[in-house]
């Protein structure tokens, strides 16, 4: 297939097209980090995980109107206000909902699964009663649109870049958050023994409530980052969700580290296989590999060491 | 109305009728001719016991309003109401007032065919104005068959398909693609296209026909892809593109996946107002601009039958009515206009055959023309489909096409292509 082909493109292709792999991993681990870390800590299966990050792309379009109508001169820059409002954003739905439902089902959690279910519905109701049917088009800056020509033939997405730096910097966050900070250590503690945890003084209620708001919050920023490379619209957050769930569960459901080595894994096998099957196919062969693993090795990639 | 209130009714156009006799004439002349119900007998004129009393006709509305394909199927309820609130300002359908009954499909294949019986068993509705996407198409036909009801589906669809209770008012296949692959190798001197789709009938269908023409005019088709609907990474096609370097994508992506692959497209430096290489879609409507960004589309050419920007009278008319209707920020794509046709073309129907009964509809409607369609003349086939002509429009920056080209002649519908059954 390559044979009317010079080196010279092909070597160019081929550094693009590791770039498109990288972007799709970045993409990936944006997705899935908010729902790795309440599906992951809490056991609460998220289904409205899509929900929350159309709620930051709202929240994104929203500020860009009015950064449009009050502030044109500040428009270039607003995409940075923007996620963080979206963070907020999400992050308070996040925990209303928690207050609301999620704490009563934290025994049940196959129940959550219905509950939040129910709840993406609900969220996609309102954003079509609210903002309509139709998509919203989010004006993006100009700057961010581009694109960089490294050679003749390579060019490299600037959106591919900033989505890149943008979940590096969200991984490293949570890392410290996780891993390194006196409240990340009440998070896993809560998660190997609840009534232990309660029982040494952390406070579980408030602790589960920060937890699955920066879950949210996470996810709303993902949503907003999306804005440039996406839809927005009431259900443009089910385009996600499924492959969302596969990065999580493959990754193997509790640990950082294997969401995003699933991330890498399985966006490198797409990438590469859509670059010589059809787009269709390499999502079949992609999902049967997955599947074919969680066979052999249902905890998925990493799991945590449990006590059986 | 109660009986009074309509022999009151009637009472005064017999006084206004003596009284201003000369001048009522004259103005008749310059109106469109008024059936009066009383002309009609509702015994005469609705024999299968529809819902149609002597002075109201019921119709149904099913469309998605709710779930993922109320982004696409909106425009079309609203121009469905729009047309039926013209014809009863017009004086109605054979002196009937048309009123509807509007059901939600909810994105879900089954529940159209569940509303679609409940419109045809318990309403008794005198025809439906429905359905969208080819699926919940497919999942009516049967219950339309079984009760013998008549539907009018507005979207532009692959084909392969005649039903004698359904009136296509969209275009099939070959209408829409044909004309714009001539256009684009005539004027542009395209000499290799690379087919890209989301993955379901329609756009396969329609890729099929594409690449047959295509290769018939010893053209070259240098790719086709296809990926699954809602599918939003796009690099890897675009990387392909970029080394086949075709002189034309063609693109049947639908849904979600447009707004990403239009946004990563451009990102990826291909700037499609430089036409290298150029791009030509259809399935990209005023309406999904709204959701892409007129910002990220520029450029590109869409192959239509309907565009807003039309500017004759009929169309300028459409839209000002449209836009009072349901407000100025609204925009009109080719469905919606298609949608728009389908209570005209019913009600001429009804009129030519003299009758609500459906079979007596299904025997008028080949060959009724329609003038007054916003897209300019229109006239149905024996096989109930539209004559109509294509247009090709140039994406421009305020989300509005330019027509560029459209073809002399209407394009006469097909949905049975040679070598396609």
């Amino acid at each position: 297939m390559f044979s009317d082909y010079s080196m010279g493109e092909l070597g160019a292709i081929f550094a693009m097209q590791g770039f498109a792999g990288l972007i799709l991993f970045s993409v990936f681990v944006l997705m899935a980090l908010g729902l790795a870390i309440i599906f992951g800590q809490m056991g609460v299966i998220n289904m409205a995980h899509g929900e929350f990050m159309i709620l930051g792309a709202y929240v994104t379009y929203l500020t860009s109107n009015v950064f449009a109508d009050f502030l044109p001169a500040l428009f270039s820059i607003y995409f940075f206000v923007a996620m963080i409002l979206a963070f907020i954003a999400s992050g308070l739905l996040g925990m209303f909902v928690e207050w609301a439902m999620i704490r009563h089902l934290y025994k049940r959690p196959l129940d959550t699964l219905l509950a939040t279910w129910g709840l993406s519905l609900i969220l996609q109701q309102v954003y079509r009663s609210v903002f309509g049917a139709r998509e919203v088009g989010v004006t993006i800056p100009d700057w961010i649109m581009g694109s960089l020509p490294m050679t003749d033939m390579i060019e490299i997405p600037i959106n591919g870049i900033f989505v890149m730096v943008l979940a590096v910097s969200i991984s490293i966050a949570l890392y410290i958050l996780m891993y390194k900070s006196g409240w990340g250590r009440q998070v896993r503690a809560i998660n190997q023994n609840r009534i232990m945890a309660d029982a040494v003084g952390i406070n579980t209620a408030w602790t589960d409530r920060m937890t699955f708001g920066i879950g949210c919050g996470v996810a709303g920023v993902a949503g907003s980052a999306f804005t440039m490379i996406g839809s927005t619209g009431p259900t443009a957050g089910q385009l996600y969700i499924v492959d969302t769930f596969l990065v999580v569960v493959f990754g193997g459901a509790g640990s950082l580290l294997g969401t995003i080595a699933s991330a890498f894994s399985i966006s490198q096998a797409q990438s590469i296989l859509e670059f010589f099957l059809s787009g269709s196919m390499a999502k079949v062969l992609t999902l049967l590999t997955v599947v074919g693993i969680l066979m052999l090795r249902p905890q998925g990639l990493f799991a945590l060491k449990l006590r059986k | 109305m109660s009986n009074s209130e309509k022999h009151n009714g009637a009472n005064g156009v017999n006084r206004r009728a003596v009284l201003a006799g000369g001048a009522a004439l004259t103005a008749s002349l310059f109106t469109p001719k008024l059936l009066r119900a009383q002309d009609f007998p509702t015994a005469a004129v609705n024999t299968t016991g529809l819902a149609v009393t002597d002075d109201t006709v019921t119709v149904g509305i099913l469309h998605s309003v709710t779930g993922t394909m109320a982004i696409s199927e909106t425009g079309s309820v609203q121009a469905e109401k729009l047309a039926i609130e013209q014809i009863n300002a017009q004086g109605g359908v054979l002196g009937r007032k048309i009123e509807y009954i509007q059901e939600d499909g909810g994105s879900d294949w089954p529940t159209f065919a569940e509303k679609a019986k409940k419109l045809l068993v318990s309403d008794k509705v005198a025809s439906v104005m429905g359905c969208w996407t080819s699926a919940s198409r497919k999942a009516v036909l049967p219950v339309f068959e079984q009760y013998n009801g008549m539907l009018y589906y507005p979207t532009f669809y692959e084909g392969l398909e005649e039903s004698p209770n359904v009136i296509y008012t969209g275009q099939e296949a070959t209408q829409q693609i044909i004309a714009g692959i001539d256009w684009v190798t005539q004027t542009k001197g395209a000499k290799s296209f690379y087919l890209l789709g989301s993955d379901y009938i329609w756009p396969r269908t329609s890729n099929k026909i594409a690449r047959k023409h295509i290769e018939k005019l010893g053209l070259k088709v240098v790719g086709e892809d296809y990926y699954p609907l809602g599918h939003t990474q796009f690099n890897s096609v675009i990387n392909k593109m970029k080394l086949k370097k075709p002189d034309v994508i063609y693109a049947i992506v639908v849904g979600g996946s447009n707004v990403a692959f239009y946004k990563q497209l451009k990102a990826a430096g291909i700037d499609m107002t430089k036409e290298k290489p150029l791009l030509l879609t259809i399935s990209v409507t005023e309406d999904e601009i709204l959701g892409i960004g007129g910002e990220n589309i520029e450029g590109a050419y869409a192959c239509m039958k309907y565009f807003q920007s039309l500017t004759n009278e009929n169309n300028m008319a459409f839209v000002k009515a449209f836009k009072e209707m349901w407000g100025d920020d609204i925009v009109i794509g080719d469905v919606t206009q298609a949608a728009y046709l389908g209570p005209w073309l019913w009600k001429a129907a009804v009129e030519k055959a003299g009758s609500f009964d459906v079979d007596k509809i299904r025997e008028a409607s080949p060959g009724i023309e329609l003038t007054t369609a916003p897209e300019g003349y229109v006239k149905v086939h024996e096989n109930h489909h539209l004559w109509s002509k294509t247009r090709v429009g140039h994406a421009k920056r305020d989300g509005q096409y330019e027509v560029v080209f459209e073809t002399a002649d209407l394009v006469e519908p097909d949905p049975f292509p040679d070598g396609y059954q």
